[in-house]
């Protein structure tokens, strides 16, 4: 049974948060049930090695190559797999693709889903109350406020994170990339853009 | 009815405010800390991810509603290392005295551990389980209430506002882990998980486009057929 007692052990330590974490890090470190060099390990990995670079290059590719395209439309695991990207709370990966007739956006309304293998921790606002209560409803509104206006005639198609299956939305294409390398593309693909509340640059 | 984390439709919240692309990953350091402290403190084995997104909507509203995002996740830890008997209050309290080593310090993780931890994860894919009873394409309706059916008050992933809708199955999953039933140590029960494409007009008054659509992904227990 779920314990419903307002007074939860919690409220026993200090309530500033950074105080908090801290005297819980050193309850556990005395113990031996945390290694403080491990918890640095862990922060360097998000911080520093897996982001949105990751996804960025998945969907550069996807672009230049249409067979990985296909392959990463039909069963995205094993090809991001194949390419190292594959990990915590990135376990079962799909990947949905923007068409002019229809544009993908990921929100997680119950806790703060996210394909991390790809994209990395996530930011503030997708774990805000204000998207996930408004996401779901009024997807439009949300996107002008990231300054994105989609075409009349494009229908919106919103992933609700609700099981461990994580999303990741494959961007059109911008016009006028004809000549561009693929290491060029993938600099042009924000993040926002693959999680569906932004569009990919557009070249200078 | 859910819990107070359950906020997909609600209405009040203002609007989003998008920090920009290059802002740090973590905006202060003990958000760092905590996310790691989180992580690590779940490779002692004592619970699994559905009970711990249980202890972070078990926080009172008020809690809830009132911390943010990192210190919901300090404050469930803090409740599940003492609900699991990892910590005693006395240790929250910094009131104990240790003696002896912990009888879990032998499974704690190590910095030279953290990769492959972090690489393995946690998939919820399973072979074992019922058949599906949908296809693609199917209309299906999700069932009236969305509380757990098994425990009172329980962790659920059926969100309020899909309750009693009429939607189409897009996508099958194959059988996951059933988190009705594993955040509450009742077994894994995997059934069939089915990815669930609802008209937006179907879940909302006042839809703002008549072809939008909300996609739900949902376990075969939140379906019944139409």
């Amino acid at each position: 049974m779920p314990h419903d007692d307002p007074d939860h052990p919690h409220a026993l330590m200090p309530p500033d948060p950074a105080l908090r974490v801290k005297a819980l890090e050193t309850i556990l470190t005395r113990k031996g049930l945390i290694d403080p060099a491990a918890l640095d390990e862990i922060i360097d990995t998000y911080q520093n090695r897996i982001g949105p670079k990751n996804g960025a290059r998945v969907v550069a590719r996807a672009w230049c190559d249409p067979e990985f395209r296909q392959a990463l439309l039909t069963d995205a695991n094993p090809v991001l797999a194949g390419l190292g990207y594959y990990g915590r709370q990135g376990e079962h990966m799909v990947v949905v693709e923007n068409t002019p007739r229809q544009h993908n956006m990921v929100v997680c309304t119950l806790c703060s889903c996210y394909p991390w293998p790809l994209l990395g921790i996530p930011p503030g606002w997708y774990k805000s109350d204000a998207y996930r209560a408004r996401a779901v409803r009024e997807p439009r509104k949300v996107l002008a406020e990231f300054g994105v206006t989609l075409p009349a005639d494009t229908a919106i198609r919103v992933w609700d994170s609700t099981a461990e299956i994580r999303y990741l939305v494959l961007p059109m294409r911008p016009e006028g990339t004809e000549g561009l390398a693929e290491d060029e593309l993938a600099e042009l693909v924000s993040r926002d853009s693959m999680i569906g509340t932004g569009l990919p640059k557009v070249p200078s | 009815m859910t819990r107070v984390h359950d906020m997909g439709g609600r209405f009040g919240d203002g609007p989003v405010k998008p920090e920009p692309e290059g802002d740090p990953v973590f905006a202060k350091d003990w958000h760092a800390r905590a996310l790691a402290l989180t992580l690590a403190a779940g490779a002692l084995g004592q619970w699994n991810i559905d009970i711990s997104r249980h202890a972070r909507e078990r926080l009172s509203p008020l809690d809830y509603t009132r911390f943010s995002y990192y210190e919901k996740w300090i404050a469930a830890l803090a409740d599940l290392l003492v609900e699991r008997g990892v910590l005693t209050e006395e240790d929250l309290r910094g009131a104990a005295h240790d003696v002896g080593t912990h009888a879990l310090a032998e499974r704690s993780l190590k910095a030279d551990a953290v990769a492959a931890v972090l690489a393995t994860g946690g998939p919820t894919a399973r072979a074992d389980g019922p058949k599906p009873i949908f296809s693609a394409g199917q209309a299906v309706r999700a069932v009236i209430p969305s509380d757990n059916a098994q425990v009172p008050g329980g962790h659920t992933r059926l969100p309020r506002y899909a309750v009693g809708a009429l939607g189409y199955v897009v996508r099958l999953h194959g059988n996951h882990v059933f988190p009705d039933s594993n955040a509450h140590g009742l077994g894994e029960a995997p059934e069939p998980l089915y990815a669930v494409k609802f008209h937006a007009r179907e879940l909302w008054a006042h839809p703002e486009h008549p072809d939008d659509e909300v996609v739900v992904d949902m376990w075969q227990s939140y379906l019944e057929p139409v």
